[in-house]
């Protein structure tokens, strides 16, 4: 890792850290109710939206009810967002005349965006109307971030009631984080990106003639070029900040124009982790210990930062292949060396393996490289990120309600170790806890490596992969991580658009997600009942440094270990077989 | 006391237990426990595998896959031998009960007798039938005379009798069994040594106390703890994610040879191999024998508890609640100071006092002399030569005394009585000894005021001796973030001169069986866990309430129903001791699973090179501790991981030490040796078995 790699990584992490309090704070405060300054603002907005939606802002709920409104809300959004594609023909805002969406590519991406992975087994300039683009992936970025975070403050709920069997009101909670979080914030950024650029326009793509005319495949002269447009920038700005993803065109944030400029790359990537980093504070203040929340925010951090650098660092290094072919790979004034395929110069190696670490530690998935053109190593990392269920940061909210299933873990085994029933903020652990963080943690697991069993077994699904051997695998492999993990990301190389992935994935989506949210809201419901034990030194300590290392090597060991038998068959031995060439 | 040590390795003990361990390989049994039912299917897949391989088709070689199947179900054989270890320490405890538990005859007597048994006059002449103690129902009446043993459980309803307890408690001192008031209950098995009881019987065959501390003790009636669960739980989420991981490994290797072009896909036997090494068998074989072994250390201890929920329950307890007398104090108090009035010769006070006591056996009058002479060397005089008489103490005069031949009337008691006694003798009580009195109070002390007839001498000082060490004793138990509550009868002032100077958090002055019960209740209802001793009926509401209820062994059969755990010894200080048992418990656990999946890192680094070897030579380079061949790869964690669970029998019947420090040392010392060790260890112990099997051309 070279100066200008450390000078770039450096700052963003600074960045990061510097908003993670402030953001955080504010978080806090929405979800108690207080929303400071635009409160008053919204305040009646707010109160308009529950009298006409029927909606009692005083009811608590209780776990069960509160999880069959998550799962009410996402079966309406699945629908809703189905039915749109395959009708945008009929629907107005449709310049490029989009026929309907294909029956399993529009499940499969109705599962994806309402779960807030946003797989896309599209390319979004060549098959979505404006209109879906717009009422259909732009309201399910902010609704499925929305839905993530609310899962979250109920599970702080939960943990901090004492005797109690509520944990919140569902439409409250999802009605104010679009209204005081992510709109607020995206409708600031998407300003600040047409400034640098961005397209947000209802007019149809532009044709134009080439500078410099080439031949197609055919021989065939080439002088026009379709340049697609749209409402780009409101899209990209909740794209990035609820950890969706999907990007407005096929390359994501790749394409000149979801990032033009310095300016864009810096708060592209800023807010890909600004939130999840956020809402670690939101924990521990919620739950009247912010230390707490420091401790989820250092574990997180003890495992992303090596993550980084492995990343950077085999990218900068290159492919020894090349060096002995006589490619010059060092870095210098004039180039960035190292391994620049499928990089845009803009971005650089730092920048690129930065972002491709930080979109996969939380669950973005937003692309500025091709993560299958990193080194072995260099796309393990991204491989190993989701794998770990996306809770390094994670998602908006995911990340949080996610690592408390390592938190489970953790506690239970470092509780024992020093003598008493584990217990996490003052509750005591037990079987039902237990039980509810293993579904969480088995039924995503089952189904990345099933289906990556099954799509190496059958002919359709070896039919989608682009490579063999090694690299095939990781294809295959971190197709289904990310579907299970809800992150979105895409390896590249993989078609994924044929019925056979899109129904697997689609089913993946729906356990990695689902499966999660309800066992977590019933830990939630189960701690709310119980009796808080008042902290003494024979308390486990859990805001301790020996505290978070033990709470990251349990991430690391429990999540990461399980898949390192498949690891060492897909980006392991092709590093080992990439450096003996 | 009476400890009972045993050796780990008794060959009394190991040999049936391991036959015991062949018993166990029934799979109903297995099914008790997922992370061994899952070796044991392994071990069943190999040898079927290895029968296969016989006939020249096999996916490896014969003997490679014996030798990968026979470990498998040594892995088997060592769980079932630590459980079959631990349970029979249980059994030989058991069978010393048994003994205990003959078929005695029984005096039952007639209703006739019965109803008229309240006439005292002995136990002559009452008229009862012989029968055999099995048969005997609740609430028949029993005679027991000297020299017989005690059929059934009962209580006392008339008689006074030494009864000698050793079967229960291994204490051969008699004790006294009376009717009425805490000492009445009596135990079967138990031999009245001399005078007669009358006693009703309080349960039915089968039900005895005895019964079911021998049922406790096999572990017949054991049933899995909430804690114990849970982690079977977290052992079983680990075992079923390994399970998904080495099964979708085979299509993952087919695909990769299909790729390579070369080499063959992983053999089921290396694949069974690799999940057993992954899952926690280390804890998943312990587990049983931890749980038993706690039971055992109580037992040992000489407290019986009555689940093993108890036990576990012992280790989350934040507060213990203490009575100060016998626990913090000793019983009794001694005199330390001579406190005399104006006007009286110089020793005065210390020689009226002395000559008070002299015929007081109490140890508060024994400490007077004591301190007479010490401090002014005042000798014991010859009692009959004074032609004194003296005056018991009674409760309505609250006053003891002397009447001395020269005339002079002593009286020693509590400052209203004399001051009473003095008044009506003509004399008046000092102001300055009413401020003596009240200064003796407030610090803790009990004031003795000593008259002569109108005269008032002084005050004798008497105190209550807090037992040496106890006072480190609770500081220990604060660094364990355990609060301590002295219980007392006392008013507040002494109460909390006495807890400052013993040292415990809090105190509860004035208890009475409504006010503990309600503290425990608010404790409770703070979050607490409330662990406390009691022996009297009287305790009974407060043991029920609390979560840890150590009723002493000599105590009424109120209080040992309301308990969860009895103390033989009957030593209210014991509780440290079970507070400690049940930490120990809960620690080896959480020590035993950090060890197990902290192993599973080097068990990759031994295996996944090894079963990849032919598709991916590549791969070798993980083979960092360069094992010899693939095959000893393999069959090198295999053993180690068959062994670890034998060298880990003693760990997990003797526990992990606990110490009384603060659970962020604890932390860090276990997540050290268990963690860190656990990490090391195997990639240390796999080499030195590749290197022995390459040593014996096994591999």
């Amino acid at each position: 890792m070279n100066t200008n790699n450390l000078i770039q990584c450096l700052f963003y992490l600074l960045a990061m850290l510097a908003v993670t309090k402030p953001l955080g704070w504010y978080i806090a405060k929405v979800y108690e109710g207080e929303a400071p300054w635009l409160g008053r603002v919204f305040g009646g907005f707010e109160k308009f939206l529950y009298r006409i939606c029927g909606v009692d802002s005083k009811e608590e709920m209780n776990w069960k009810i509160y999880a069959k409104a998550v799962m009410v809300f996402s079966t309406v959004s699945v629908l809703a967002l189905y039915f749109l594609q395959r009708i945008q023909n009929l629907l107005p805002l449709n310049p490029t005349a989009m026929t309907p969406v294909a029956p399993d590519l529009a499940w499969n991406t109705a599962m994806s965006f309402t779960t807030n992975t946003d797989w896309q087994s599209y390319g979004g300039e060549t098959t979505m109307s404006y209109l879906t683009q717009m009422c259909g992936m732009v309201v399910q970025n902010f609704a499925s971030a929305a839905v993530g975070m609310a899962v979250m403050v109920a599970l702080i709920r939960g943990m901090r009631a004492v005797k109690g069997k509520t944990i919140g009101n569902f439409w409250v909670d999802l009605c104010r984080g679009v209204l005081y979080i992510l709109l607020p914030i995206s409708v600031i950024l998407a300003v600040v990106f047409v400034s640098q650029g961005i397209p947000q326009t209802f007019k149809t793509s532009q044709t134009v003639t080439l500078v410099q005319p080439t031949k197609d495949s055919n021989g065939k002269m080439v002088t026009e070029q379709v340049i697609a447009t749209g409402p780009v920038a409101s899209q990209l700005s909740i794209k990035q900040i609820g950890t969706n993803g999907g990007g407005y065109f096929n390359v994501n944030s790749a394409h000149p124009y979801e990032n033009p400029s310095p300016l864009t790359m810096f708060l592209e990537l800023f807010w890909v982790l600004a939130i999840p980093s956020a809402l670690c504070y939101t924990f521990g203040k919620m739950l009247g210990d912010t230390r707490q929340g420091w401790v989820l925010w250092a574990a997180m951090t003890l495992i992303f930062i090596p993550c980084v650098w492995l990343a950077v660092h085999s990218e900068q290094a290159g492919n020894p292949a090349f060096t002995n072919m006589g490619v010059d790979q060092t870095y210098s004034a004039t180039q960035s060396g190292g391994n620049m395929e499928g990089k845009d110069v803009r971005a650089g190696i730092a920048t690129s393996a930065f972002w491709g670490t930080a979109v996969t530690a939380t669950s973005n998935g937003s692309v500025v490289s091709m993560h299958d053109s990193y080194t072995p190593l260099g796309g393990l990392v991204p491989l190993v990120l989701i794998k770990l269920g996306e809770v390094i940061y994670g998602g908006v909210g995911c990340g949080i309600y996610g690592v408390m299933v390592f938190v489970i873990i953790a506690v239970f085994m470092a509780g024992l170790m020093v003598g008493r029933t584990p217990e996490y903020m003052g509750k005591k652990i037990e079987a039902y806890e237990v039980k509810m963080a293993s579904v969480a943690a088995l039924i995503p697991s089952f189904f990345i490596l099933f289906g990556t069993a099954i799509s190496l077994l059958v002919k359709p699904g070896l039919a989608g992969l682009a490579n063999s051997g090694a690299h095939g695998l990781s294809e295959a492999l971190y197709a289904f991580a990310s579907a299970g993990g809800n992150n979105g990301s895409a390896f590249a190389g993989l078609t994924a658009s044929t019925p056979f992935w899109d129904t697997m994935m689609g089913l993946t989506i729906f356990a990695g997600r689902f499966w999660v949210i309800i066992p977590v809201l019933a830990i939630a419901g189960s701690l709310a009942q119980k009796k808080v034990h008042p902290a003494s030194p024979g308390t486990l300590p859990t805001h301790t440094p020996l505290f978070v290392v033990f709470l990251a090597c349990t991430i690391v060991i429990v999540g990461a270990l399980t898949f390192f038998p498949a690891w060492s068959l897909g980006p392991v031995v092709e590093h080992f077989l990439m450096i003996g060439a | 006391m009476h400890k009972k040590t045993r050796k780990i390795f008794d060959p009394s003990i190991v040999v049936p237990a391991a036959w015991d361990s062949l018993k166990k390989l029934d799979p109903r049994h297995q099914l008790k426990n997922p992370v061994m039912f899952v070796v044991e299917v392994g071990s069943v897949l190999t040898t079927a595998l290895w029968l296969h391989s016989l006939g020249g088709h096999g996916e490896a070689s014969p003997a490679f896959i014996l030798a990968v199947s026979l470990w498998l179900w040594f892995t088997v054989i060592f769980a079932n031998f630590s459980e079959a270890m631990a349970e029979g320490r249980g059994k030989a405890q058991a069978a010393n009960l048994r003994k205990a538990r003959k078929d005695t005859p029984a005096k039952k007597l007639t209703s006739a007798a019965a109803a008229s048994q309240s006439s005292g006059n002995g136990s002559k002449g009452w008229s009862y039938e012989k029968v055999s103690a099995s048969q005997l129902r609740k609430d028949d009446v029993l005679l027991v005379e000297a020299g017989d043993d005690v059929p059934m459980d009962g209580e006392v309803i008339e008689g006074v009798a030494s009864v000698n307890e050793s079967a229960i408690t291994g204490e051969s001192a008699p004790v006294i069994r009376e009717s009425g008031g805490d000492r009445s209950a009596v135990t079967g098995g138990t031999t009245v040594l001399s005078d007669w009881l009358v006693m009703r019987v309080t349960c039915n065959p089968g039900e005895t106390f005895l019964d079911r501390m021998i049922a406790m003790v096999e572990g017949a009636k054991r049933q899995k703890t909430p804690n114990e669960i849970a982690l079977n739980i977290l052992l079983a989420l680990l075992t079923i994610i390994f399970l998904f991981a080495t099964v979708t490994l085979l299509p993952f290797s087919i695909y990769s040879v299909n790729a390579a072009g070369h080499g063959i896909p992983i053999t089921v036997t290396v694949l069974v191999a690799l999940l057993v090494c992954l899952i926690p068998t280390t804890i998943g074989g312990l587990l049983p024998a931890i749980g038993i072994a706690g039971m055992d250390r109580m037992i040992q201890a000489n407290v019986i508890a009555m689940s093993g929920r108890a036990v576990e329950a012992a280790g989350d307890v934040d507060m213990l609640l203490l009575d100060k007398t016998g626990t913090i104090t000793l019983g009794n108090r001694e005199a330390v100071d001579f406190c005399q009035t104006d006007g009286i010769p110089p020793a005065g006070l210390a020689d009226a006092a002395q000559i008070a006591s002299l015929s007081d056996e109490t140890p508060e009058g024994r400490s007077i002399v004591v301190l007479a002479k010490d401090k002014y060397n005042i000798r014991e005089r010859d009692v009959h030569k004074l032609g004194a008489s003296f005056i018991p103490f009674t409760a309505q005069t609250r006053m003891s005394g002397v009447d001395l031949a020269d005339g002079r009337r002593i009286r020693k008691g509590a400052a209203e009585a004399v001051e009473a006694y003095v008044t009506s003798n003509g004399g008046s009580f000092p102001l300055i000894v009413r401020d003596t009195v009240e200064r003796i109070a407030k610090g803790g002390g009990t004031p003795l005021v000593v008259a002569d007839r109108d005269k008032v001498l002084g005050v004798v000082h008497l105190k209550d001796i807090v037992k040496g060490g106890i006072k480190e004793r609770f500081s220990e138990l604060r660094k364990m973030g355990i609060k301590t509550v002295m219980i007392t009868g006392d008013n507040p002032l002494t109460a909390a001169a006495i807890a400052a100077e013993a040292g415990v958090d809090d105190f509860l002055a004035q208890a009475t069986p409504e006010t503990k019960l309600n503290l425990i209740r608010k404790s409770q209802a703070g979050g607490r866990l409330v662990a406390m001793t009691g022996d009297g009926t009287n305790d009974a509401p407060a043991l029920a309430q609390a979560d840890v209820a150590v009723a002493m062994n000599t105590g009424t059969q109120a209080a040992k129903e309301a308990g969860n755990m009895v103390d033989l010894d009957s030593n209210p200080t014991k509780l440290i001791e079970i507070v400690e048992i049940g930490k120990q418990l809960l620690i080896t656990r959480g020590a035993l699973t950090t060890f197990s999946v902290a192993n599973d890192v080097s068990k990759y680094f031994a295996i996944i090179p090894a079963a990849f070897a032919t598709t991916y030579p590549a791969l070798k380079v993980l083979n960092i501790m360069h094992l010899a061949t693939p095959n000893s790869a393999i069959l090198s964690a295999v053993i180690f991981n068959a062994a670890i669970i034998m060298v880990l029998i003693p760990l997990a019947l003797k526990g992990v030490k606990y110490r009384a420090v603060g659970a962020s040392r604890l932390l860090r010392d276990h997540f050290l040796i268990y963690g860190f060790g656990g990490l090391l260890a195997p990639f240390v112990g796999i080499k030195l078995i590749d290197m022995v099997l390459v040593a014996l051309h096994l591999a």
